[in-house]
């Protein structure tokens, strides 16, 4: 079995370091914040202006006025701050967030990232996407390693419209875990369960 | 000076076809309710919108998109907001899409008489598209304008007479940096407290950005996505 969604989110958690400031996406990993190791302390960083985000309030107790940038209720963590927009971005901008964890539509073998629009489809704009990749110190982008119809969303050039240039450092997926090289994709893990050999017939690109 | 005004009606007095106004808010949180129903009720049209959604999910500034008062958004995120989604794709608006930080930046910048900053946001992006590209401390950075507006509509949660203002947690968002871009500033307050009371440290906007406030009333506060954890026994 690939890994599920809260797999995925355990295996980024891993990437979570002590005294950190960590931005998570919407989606998938959102559900990173469930998974902080033992030991570890993190700041989470939400892009509409607050730095120390809480878990979900108990029922009854959310705030309408505290949410975070996917506009869900949340909590404010001890020694949390809020802050305007632009200060917020600072942040992104001026490298002070250590980890940016976001959803991927295309990953290319030279770590752009494309995750924002589809030509032909709805659009919803890039929000904060764009500042977190290009500003963040460390991307890691948590995807299915193929998309619905099965083809590889690990490619050697992305196809789709450009969030980001060179910008994404590891890839997490329901296979396996791929780092972005000098010399292209790096397999880091694999999926318990799974071979070498499957994910490199799900890539599409040289995987070394 | 007298910038403290009976109702959103009197502080919006003189809005009118074709404005470009600044709007608070991000999605429906810290949104100023009295001044969008003001607005959507004095039913001036052709409006350019600089906002980070825009509304959302029919409600906030999407009454003003239902009511087909605006003809251009400057936005980040348009998502759940089927508003702008239809009209956008029906060519009744001009929606320009920014990078969020990108967005707060170029109003900061607008409102401190910044001629424009080079940011990497965007790089190699449709985002660059027709904009002055350099390399900075060994970055590729492209160049963004200015953004400044005839009007900003803003909430807070106490202000004083002078128009100096303190926020509440998340709703603070572009609210202070669309007061500094706008020639005309309107904030609706929850509370208002006499000179003196905002004690100098406690306040996050200095009242020169202000122009006018009063205070906002029966606030409906939607929540977009309740998201709650069960009560521990």
């Amino acid at each position: 079995m690939p890994r599920t969604r809260e797999q995925m989110a355990q295996r980024a958690a891993q990437e979570l370091k002590d005294g950190s400031i960590v931005n998570l996406g919407i989606g998938i990993p959102t559900l990173v914040a469930n998974y902080v190791p033992p030991g570890i302390e993190v700041m989470f960083h939400s892009e509409n202006g607050l730095l120390g985000m809480g878990p979900y309030p108990f029922e009854g107790d959310e705030d309408p006025q505290v949410i975070n940038a996917g506009k869900e209720t949340v909590t404010i963590a001890p020694g949390g701050s809020v802050f305007d927009s632009a200060a917020s971005f600072a942040m992104i901008r001026g490298g002070h967030v250590d980890l940016a964890i976001l959803g991927g539509m295309e990953v290319s073998a030279t770590g752009d990232l494309a995750n924002w629009m589809v030509p032909g489809e709805r659009v919803n704009g890039m929000g904060g996407a764009m500042d977190l990749v290009s500003g963040a110190r460390r991307v890691v982008v948590l995807m299915s390693h193929a998309n619905k119809k099965g083809e590889p969303k690990l490619l050697a050039t992305c196809g789709l419209p450009l969030t980001g240039l060179g910008c994404v450092d590891r890839i997490i997926t329901d296979y396996a875990t791929v780092d972005v090289t000098p010399l292209g994709f790096k397999l880091v893990d694999v999926a318990e369960g799974h071979t070498v050999e499957e994910v490199r017939a799900l890539t599409g690109a040289p995987l070394l | 000076m007298k910038k403290v005004y009976e109702n959103a009606t009197a502080a919006l007095h003189d809005v009118r076809d074709g404005i470009s106004l600044m709007s608070g808010g991000f999605g429906l949180c810290g949104n100023a309710e009295n001044c969008i129903a003001e607005l959507v009720r004095s039913g001036i049209r052709d409006l350019t919108v600089v906002s980070n959604n825009c509304g959302n999910a029919g409600k906030g500034l999407a009454a003003l998109l239902q009511h087909r008062q605006v003809k251009k958004v400057i936005a980040s995120f348009i998502g759940g907001n089927p508003d702008v989604q239809s009209q956008m794709l029906s060519g009744e608006i001009e929606v320009e899409l920014n990078p969020q930080g990108t967005l707060a930046e170029r109003i900061r910048a607008g409102g401190a008489g910044i001629g424009g900053f080079f940011t990497p946001t965007g790089v190699g992006t449709v985002v660059a598209n027709g904009k002055e590209e350099r390399i900075i401390n060994g970055k590729r950075m492209i160049l963004e304008a200015p953004l400044t507006a005839d009007y900003a509509i803003i909430r807070a949660r106490v202000g004083d007479p002078f128009g100096n203002l303190r926020f509440y947690k998340t709703a603070r968002n572009f609210s202070p940096l669309m007061a500094m871009a706008s020639r005309i500033c309107v904030v609706e307050v929850e509370e208002l407290v006499s000179l003196g009371d905002l004690g100098p440290d406690d306040i996050h906007l200095p009242g020169l950005y202000v122009q006018r406030l009063f205070v906002g009333k029966g606030y409906e506060d939607p929540i977009e996505k309740l998201t709650v954890r069960p009560r521990e026994v």
